[in-house]
This record gives structure tokens, sequence and C-alpha cells, in this order.
């Protein structure tokens, strides 16, 4: 059996309109992991201890179990509780709060880079708690995380392939669609590989840029 | 629940365990071949490590897997289900791994091989004696890391029919009906063999630190994810 | 001067546009001990480097006991050395670090047998009774089981030097020894370094800023600037009488810093 070239260009549209829908994905859930990434960073450096534990208990529990499970979770479990939303929303909020676990991790270093002279500058000069997060303390943690933070954007886009369990149209789920009519699966998930392979490397460009930028600036 | 329904996901537990421990394995192997294949003078080993790791790590782990499960006997060549699991899981996680290797390889002193070279070891011998040892023990807490990556991603095989921990969960969960409780157990599980596998590192990273005299946490290295 | 255990010939060295060699000429007798004195800079760590092939030179060549260091016979021609020639050539020499580079996965025994056992092939119980006589030596032979990383930088450094002679060196090369060590442990380093003067036959260039060890020990001081030797003296004349105004300039800050 041989490579058949006419049935993977024939499946290239539909398998590109199942990457413009992962993608979609991807940055709904990015968006998610970026805002709240910081949430959690920040809840964990809370001074009471009935908001920090907590906080931390999550973030290391959904942190260390599957992310297929927490889709299956999310999409099956959710609207019994009377919570009904679309596959593309579950999709992204199960990317999203999944990878915020990494995202809190990269923040909370970012700000633990931060000199202990900042804090108390910031003290010296009677600035508010407020103030001295928005002004001083991540102005000065989260560009240093960028590259950290971009890493992830190329993670949260490779585990697109899963919400082909919650029935979102991305590209496995093309590729099983046309597939079941032609079987011609070789050529399909070739080529569906081929997809994910040059769109994390166009994602990685500029992080691999970014990251050895702040490698200079750092040396 | 029933007596059955109990041992079936006992059976996935086993599975779950055995893709972790056999991917970790033979993970070790594809991290250590090309993270020091990357660090090679022979142009040709560097760029085959280069491809490797880079091409991995930008697949997703689950087109690998459908692709070795479903494309592969298009080629004529049919793999024993399991060790399609444990492959495709070992490539992705050793694509990482590579970068742990090299990242720890890198991380040690010039200082140590000028010593070494003043001492006239050999080039191997430098590598055997000063540089792996050191290596080592800063590789022990990124490895923890990818460990818990690999057991997260061994719930993929699920969706090739290979029977692990989540794939007998759905069967659970068709025979009970209670989705809450059932994906919710499973999640429990998956949190408690982690928390397993978590502790079980930290004694080695503390055996590894004791091998280099500290009794506390040697130096961590960059390049897990 | 007799025969010549080392030999710089016109050695030049640089690193982008720093010139750290210049042109530079001298030879090292058997048996000799040589200071090398001068400001930061000025080449002195280049050359023991040089001379432990850790740092090449960009022009002219280096003899050590009659042989190119960085250049081997093919036939006529001399080709740059490969690994091969090199390893033959430290055959001769090793090195002590400002910053001791112990190895930190071995204990303290372990640090000074495993040359000897994997490098001149001598069994674990030879090599084990040479490392436990020279640490005896160095004041450290109730420590053989310690990591380096448990002992004191003064600790490090002897055990450092053990090391080092366990190879049985013709040259032992010494690099700014006590640079990095509080005076008081300094001092314990020179003492040893006074003990491995006395009673071993070896060839020593050392580079330091301990002036007092420098005139106890060598035969023959060396005043390095800008990459050039400027004066060569005995001890007791370079520090007494200088004749150079850089070296009197450059002995009065160092007593100044001391």
């Amino acid at each position: 059996m041989t490579f058949d070239w006419q049935a993977a260009w024939g499946a290239a549209p539909a398998l590109l309109r199942g990457l413009a829908t992962a993608l979609q994905a991807a940055a709904l859930g990015y968006v998610i992991a970026l805002v709240l990434g910081l949430g959690f960073a920040l809840l964990r450096r809370s001074g009471r201890r009935w908001v920090r534990l907590p906080v931390a208990f999550f973030v290391e529990f959904v942190r260390s179990t599957p992310l297929l499970v927490q889709l299956f979770f999310l999409f099956f479990v959710l609207p019994t509780v009377g919570i009904e939303l679309s596959a593309m929303a579950t999709g992204a909020i199960g990317l999203g709060v999944h990878y915020a676990t990494y995202t809190s991790e990269v923040y909370r270093a970012g700000i633990d880079g931060v000199p202990a002279g900042q804090w108390e500058a910031a003290k010296a000069l009677s600035l508010s708690r407020g103030r001295t997060w928005t002004r001083v303390v991540l102005p000065q943690a989260v560009p240093r995380v960028v590259p950290a933070l971009g890493n992830y954007a190329i993670a949260l886009f490779k585990d697109t392939p899963q919400l082909t369990v919650i029935t979102i149209a991305e590209v496995l789920s093309v590729v099983k669609a046309v597939g079941s009519q032609n079987f011609q699966y070789l050529e399909l998930i070739t080529v569906a590989g081929v997809l994910y392979l040059i769109t994390a490397l166009v994602i990685a460009w500029p992080v691999r840029v970014l990251e050895r930028r702040y490698r200079r600036e750092s040396a | 629940m029933s007596t059955g329904l109990w041992l079936r996901l006992l059976d996935g537990l086993l599975v779950t365990l055995e893709l972790t421990v056999f991917g970790a394995a033979i993970g070790l192997v594809f991290a250590f071949a090309a993270g020091l294949a990357r660090l090679s003078p022979n142009r040709v080993l560097r760029g085959v490590a280069l491809a490797y790791t880079e091409g991995f790590r930008g697949l997703p782990a689950l087109v690998v897997l459908f692709w070795l499960v479903f494309a592969l006997p298009g080629l004529g060549l049919q793999l024993e289900p399991l060790f399609a699991g444990v492959l495709a899981l070992s490539l992705n996680i050793g694509a990482y791994g590579a970068e742990v290797v090299r990242g720890a390889v890198v991380s040690v002193p010039t200082a140590q091989l000028e010593a070494a070279t003043a001492l006239n070891f050999t080039p191997w011998q430098r590598m055997r004696l000063v540089v792996l040892p050191q290596a080592l023990v800063a590789m022990v807490p990124p490895f923890g890391n990818l460990l818990v990556e690999l057991l997260k991603a061994t719930a993929l095989v699920s969706l090739v029919y290979l029977q692990d921990l989540t794939f007998q969960g759905q069967i659970v969960r068709a025979a009970t009906g209670d989705t809450a409780a059932t994906f919710a157990g499973l999640l429990v599980g998956y949190g408690v063999i982690a928390l397993v596998l978590t502790r079980l590192v930290k004694l080695v990273e503390r055996r590894a630190a004791a091998s280099l005299g500290h009794t506390t946490r040697p130096r961590a290295v960059e390049g897990a994810r | 001067m007799t025969a010549e255990l080392i030999a710089f010939d016109r050695v030049g060295k640089r690193f982008g546009d720093a010139v750290v060699l210049d042109d530079l000429s001298f030879g090292v007798g058997a048996g000799e001990r040589v200071t090398l004195i001068g400001p930061s800079g000025s080449g002195k760590t280049t050359i023991l480097r040089m001379l432990m092939t850790l740092t090449r030179p960009d022009s002219g060549t280096i003899t050590v006991a009659g042989e190119p260091l960085f250049h081997e016979k093919r036939g006529d021609a001399l080709v740059p050395a490969g690994e091969q020639h090199l390893r033959a050539m430290r055959r001769h020499t090793t090195m002590v670090f400002q910053q001791y580079n112990l190895f930190p996965n071995m204990r303290v025994l372990r640090n000074v047998t495993e040359a000897p056992v994997h490098v001149l092939g001598l069994s674990a119980d030879e090599a084990e009774e040479r490392a436990r006589g020279l640490l005896d030596m160095v004041g450290l032979a109730d420590r053989l089981d310690a990591y380096p990383s448990q002992l004191s930088g003064g600790q490090q450094q002897r055990v450092a030097i053990a090391r080092a002679l366990a190879m049985r060196p013709d040259v032992l090369l010494l690099d700014e020894v006590t640079s990095a060590l509080d005076p008081e442990l300094a001092a314990e380093v020179l003492d040893v370094l006074r003990d491995v003067a006395r009673t071993f036959d070896v060839t020593m260039l050392c580079v330091t800023h301990a002036m007092k060890f420098a005139r106890d020990v060598s035969d023959r001081v060396l005043m390095f600037n800008e990459g050039r030797i400027i004066e060569s003296a005995p001890p007791d004349e370079l520090f007494d009488a200088p004749k150079h105004d850089r070296t009197r300039q450059f002995l009065r800050s160092v007593i100044e810093e001391s």
C-alpha cells in the first residue's frame, strides 16, 4: 500500500477548518489561563491560610490529573448541575483552567524574582498595597516570564486534539469523520500531524526570539 | 457498585501503571540518547537529535498515538496496542527529557572539566566520572515533573481502546450511570497516583543530593515544562 | 641556565582586542620554583592555563621536556597536536585552581584516588595508600569520608593539593590558590605548600599575591606587566631592590592592601 497524495490533498480543506477551530479553542483557553493563572498566583500569596491552602490544593490537584478526564468531567457533569455551556466554551474552560495551574507557577516565579528591596522601597514611599502590585511588582515580574508563558501557549495548543472527545470539530474529529468514509487514515493522520507540527513551530517562533532576547539581556 | 466493576478499575489501574513505568523507562533511553547526541561533536548526530526533540515537542502525543495505531497499519505494520501506547508516550516524554539531560550536562561548571583535564582524564572519563554524576543530580527534580506529565498522558490511550484506568472508568460510568461520581473518582485516583510518584521522586532527590554531600535540595535545572 | 624543562618561545595571545601575552619568551629549569607576580590581566594565569593545555596560544611555541606542547611531528612537519599528544604531554603537569574545583560527587579520599586509578592505572590499594599519605601530609587524615561541600575552603584547597601531588607531576601549577580564602585559611594552605616545596622535588610555577610566601619558597620571581616580563630576579633582589618603576609601584600597592 502506498501513500495516496490525492486523498491527502482532498482532505486538506476540511483539515484546515478543523485547525481553525482548534486555534480558536486554544486562543480562548489561553486567555483564560493567563488571567486565571495570575489570580491563582496572587491568591497563593494571600496572608489568609483559608484562602492560600484551598487554592494551592486545587492548583496541585488539577495539575497532576489528566486533562482528558477533566474535559469529560466538565462536559458530562456541568449540565447535570444546571450549567449548560457550548462544547467550545467547555473546551476553552477545560484547557484554560488546566493551563492556569501551570501559568500560576510561572507568575509565582516571576513575582519571587522581584528583589525584596523593591517591596521595601514601595513601603518606604508609603505606596498602597494595590499600587505596589500594579505599579511596582507586576510590571517587573511579568515581562521576565513572557517566554515561559509562551511555551505554555504551545503546550496548550498541542492538547487541543483531546477536544475531540467533547464533540468539538477540531482536526482529529475531521480525521475520524473523513476516515470513517474512505478509510485513508494513513494519509489523513499524517497530514494532520504535519499541520500540528507547522502550527506549533509557527507559535514557537516568536517565543524562541523572546527567549533569546531575554537571555542576552540577562547575560 | 459490583465487585466486577471494582476489578475492572483495578485492571485499568495496572495498565495505567504499566504504561507509566515502561513509558518512563523507554523515555529515559530516548532522553539520554537524544540529550547527549545534542552535545556531540558529530554534526549528523546533533542534527538527528535536534529533529527528534523539536519534532516530538511540536507533535501532540495523541496524534502520535493515532498515527501508530491507525495510520501505521496502512503501511502494513500492526503494532501490539500496549506497545504502541508505550512507544507513543515515551517518544513524546523522551523529547522533553532530552532537554533536561542537555540542560543538566551543560549546567556542570566548566571548572569541573578543567580540573578533570588537569588530572589528565580522557574526554570520556571526564563525562563518565565527573560530569554525568553531577548532572544526574540536577536531572532528578525536572524528571519528577515529567513523570507526572507522563502519568497524565497515559489517559490518552483510552481513546485507542487500550483498557487503562480512564477506559475502565468509562465502562463503570456506563454501567452505573453515575457520571459525576465516576469522573470525580477517576480524578482523585490519578491525583493519588501522582502524589505517590511525587513522594518517590522526593526520596530519590534526597538520595541524589546526599551523593554530593548535601542535606538540602540541589539546584534545579530548567528545561522541563 | 641549565637544561630547561619549560620554554616559552615568542608566545602571543589575544582575547579580542586585549593583548594578553606579547611575544613572550622565558624558560624554567627542572626543579626550579618560580613565582609570577604582576597586576591582574597581565597574563600570569594565562601562562599556567596554557601549560595545562586549557588555553591555546595564538602564536609561538611552548616546549615541555624538550617536546612542543601544542604541536606534534607528523613526518617532518609540525602539525597542531591532537588529543593523544596533549594527553601524553599532560602527564608532566598538573594544576591547583583558585576555586579548588574538587569533584563534589566524590568523597575526599576518592577525589585523590580517582585519577591515579583511572589515568595512571594504579590498583585501588596502591592509590589509596598514596592518597592516605598525602592527605595526612596536608592535615586531613581525619576527613577522608567527607564530601567537599562539608569542608572549609582551606580544607578543600588542601585536598586539591593532595589530589594534584597524587599524580606525581614534574610540574605543579598553582593558580592564585589562596585568593578565594580568608587570611587565616590562606595561611594554613600556604604552610602546606611550604611543606610541599621542602619535601617534593617538583618544578613549581606559582601565581600569587602572597609576597611573603613567594619570598620563602621561590628561586626566582617574574614581574609581569601587559603581557611581558619586565623584571626577573631572585626574590630577595626583586622585593628589596626592584629595578623597574612599575615593579616598585606594584609592590607598594600590594603591601598597602595587606
